[in-house]
């Protein structure tokens, strides 16, 4: 537990002491947003689509901070030379992973926060909450397994060399497509939407689409009920997975020299 | 050899060390974003994002308009969108190369004190992501042309006027990813994100992928204060001429206007980008900046 404070801890105080998060975590990806709204007003899309968009692009902030502060944490520890300390202080790496997560989740709900409240009053996007518990469900588990997956692959990156970078530049655009961030999963083939569930937020912004908008029912690609409980599955998966996996490619990668190395 | 001199400019030296730096820095550039894995995998990681990028926009319209791209708005948004990659690859290409140098290796310092010119230092390990962003448009064209029936007809194509905006507009990138270089110099925490925020703001005032005269009024200037919309609609005109007239955002200018207008971006922001850059290496070599690392 004191661990994972430790480790949570400046993530969250950087946030009051760096605030130039606002205008490059909230402020550009709201330009992104306002262009694929344009999109849909310039076809005369429903309102509602308006909303997916804005609900997408803030849900984007999260898979971005699993890339780059979750997967890739453990890489740049390396780069740096703060790993081998982790490693040698008697602190769990188990702990220093939750601490990530945690201090990550609640900083980039901070941000998801700020792109919905901009994005929603500037494009007056209209929400009818229809099942307010089961939508606060679906955030929860789509949170804890994404963070999961996020401490399952930081110890995957944890073995790679100069890819890492490259690999989590490669899972941007491709996610948001497969995933349908920016249009319901629905239109995408079954198969591809089915495959894409493997990623949290695919089925966790198809639910929580379907809870807040009007016709997100008529939208969704899953049962939201179905879908919390492949996220409940999801979780469990990945949070096992990654004490399984860390305490392999922690020995793997000390075994092989690689927790020092730096092959930039 | 950062302060050159126009004696300097014209001197049999300079072209020398101009190829050399260059033809250098390209290499070392393309070694750097290619060889951390194989060739093929490399060529489909190349094309992956960019094409994903543009299926996302054409998944989006055809959730609405129901698979009819048949439609001028189509043809310019998948236009407008697939010469936009450029945007990104040509000014972060030119300006990231202070990020990896001074942040991840570490090495900017010894640049400064070898025989090259910076600025061209900065094109050559750019002409990677260049080459790569050349790669992705091509692609992405084609497989509107093969799979969505963009209206493209070969034969209706005006090269000339297609080649000559083409070069004046990434003359224009370059000099633009000149000028972030020297901003990025200065930062020091968000270096890394500055060449993509700026490309997406300018995705959403350039009429990349909606007119701009959808914007609203207030905003609209914007737009045609920047050279890439210019680029953008020579671009479109060349390419699918008949498809722009339903967009009458320029319908008051020629091409002859239009292309007057981009030259005169070009050169302006050629010698503009070149003297920014200078008053930023001053700056940052003054407040010891070259070898500052953040691990931000």
């Amino acid at each position: 537990m004191q661990t994972m404070i430790g480790r949570a801890s400046p993530r969250l105080i950087g946030l009051y002491r760096e605030k130039s998060w606002l205008i490059f975590d909230v402020f550009f990806p709201m330009l992104t947003v306002i262009g694929y709204v344009m999109i849909y007003k310039a076809i005369g899309a429903p309102e509602d689509y308006v909303g997916f968009v804005v609900v997408g692009g803030a849900m984007t902030a999260f898979w971005m901070n699993i890339l780059w502060s979750m997967s890739s944490q453990l890489y740049w520890e390396k780069e740096t030379g703060n790993l081998p300390l982790y490693i040698a202080s008697p602190a769990p790496m188990m702990g220093i992973l939750l601490g990530m997560a945690l201090g990550g989740m609640v900083g980039t709900f901070i941000r998801a926060t700020g792109v919905i409240l901009i994005g929603s009053l500037l494009f007056n996007v209209t929400y009818t909450i229809q099942n307010g518990f089961l939508l606060g469900i679906i955030f929860i588990l789509s949170m804890i397994s994404l963070y999961g997956l996020g401490m399952m692959t930081a110890s995957l990156f944890l073995l790679f060399g100069r890819e890492a970078w490259h690999l989590a530049n490669l899972a941007q655009e491709p996610v948001f497509l497969v995933s349908g961030f920016y249009f319901p999963l629905k239109f995408l083939p079954f198969w591809v939407s089915a495959a894409a569930s493997i990623i949290p937020l695919t089925l966790g912004l198809d639910g929580m689409r379907q809870l807040v908008f009007a016709s997100g029912a008529t939208l969704g690609f899953l049962d939201p009920k179905l879908e919390a409980i492949i996220l409940a599955v999801l979780s469990v998966f990945f949070i096992v997975g990654a004490k399984l996996l860390l305490d392999h490619t922690e020995k793997l990668a000390i075994r092989e020299g690689r927790i020092t190395e730096n092959r930039r | 050899m950062s302060s050159l001199t126009r004696k300097d400019l014209l001197s049999k030296d300079f072209l020398s060390i101009f190829r050399r730096s260059f033809k250098t820095s390209t290499w070392l550039g393309w070694k750097i974003e290619s060889n951390w894995t194989d060739p093929f995998l490399f060529a489909v990681y190349s094309i992956i994002k960019p094409l994903s990028g543009a299926a996302i926009i054409v998944v989006m319209y055809s959730v609405i308009a129901q698979g009819n791209y048949d439609t001028p708005y189509f043809a310019f948004l998948y236009f407008g969108n697939a010469f936009f990659q450029y945007v990104g690859s040509v000014m972060t290409g030119v300006s990231w190369a202070i990020v990896d140098d001074r942040e991840h290796y570490k090495t900017l310092k010894y640049m400064y004190v070898a025989p090259i010119q910076m600025p061209t230092y900065l094109l050559g390990r750019g002409m990677a992501r260049i080459l790569v962003g050349t790669l992705s448009v091509f692609i992405t064209i084609l497989g509107g042309i093969l799979f969505l029936n963009v209206p493209f007809h070969f034969s209706e194509v005006n090269w000339l006027l297609f080649a000559v905006t083409f070069v004046l507009g990434i003359i224009a990138l370059i000099n633009m990813g000149l000028i972030l270089a020297g901003v990025t110099l200065m930062l020091a925490r968000h270096s890394d994100f500055v060449g993509d925020a700026v490309a997406s703001s300018m995705f959403l005032f350039t009429g990349a992928i909606f007119p701009i005269t959808s914007l609203p009024v207030v905003l609209q200037p914007i737009g045609y204060a920047l050279p890439t919309t210019y680029w953008l609609e020579l671009i479109r005109r060349a390419l699918i001429g008949n498809v722009v007239d339903a967009f009458p955002t320029f319908a008051g200018f020629s091409n002859l206007q239009l292309l007057g207008i981009l030259t005169a971006f070009a050169l302006v922001l050629s010698i503009v980008s070149n003297r920014i850059f200078k008053a930023c290496e001053h700056r940052a070599r003054e407040q010891g900046l070259i070898d500052r690392v953040t691990n931000y």
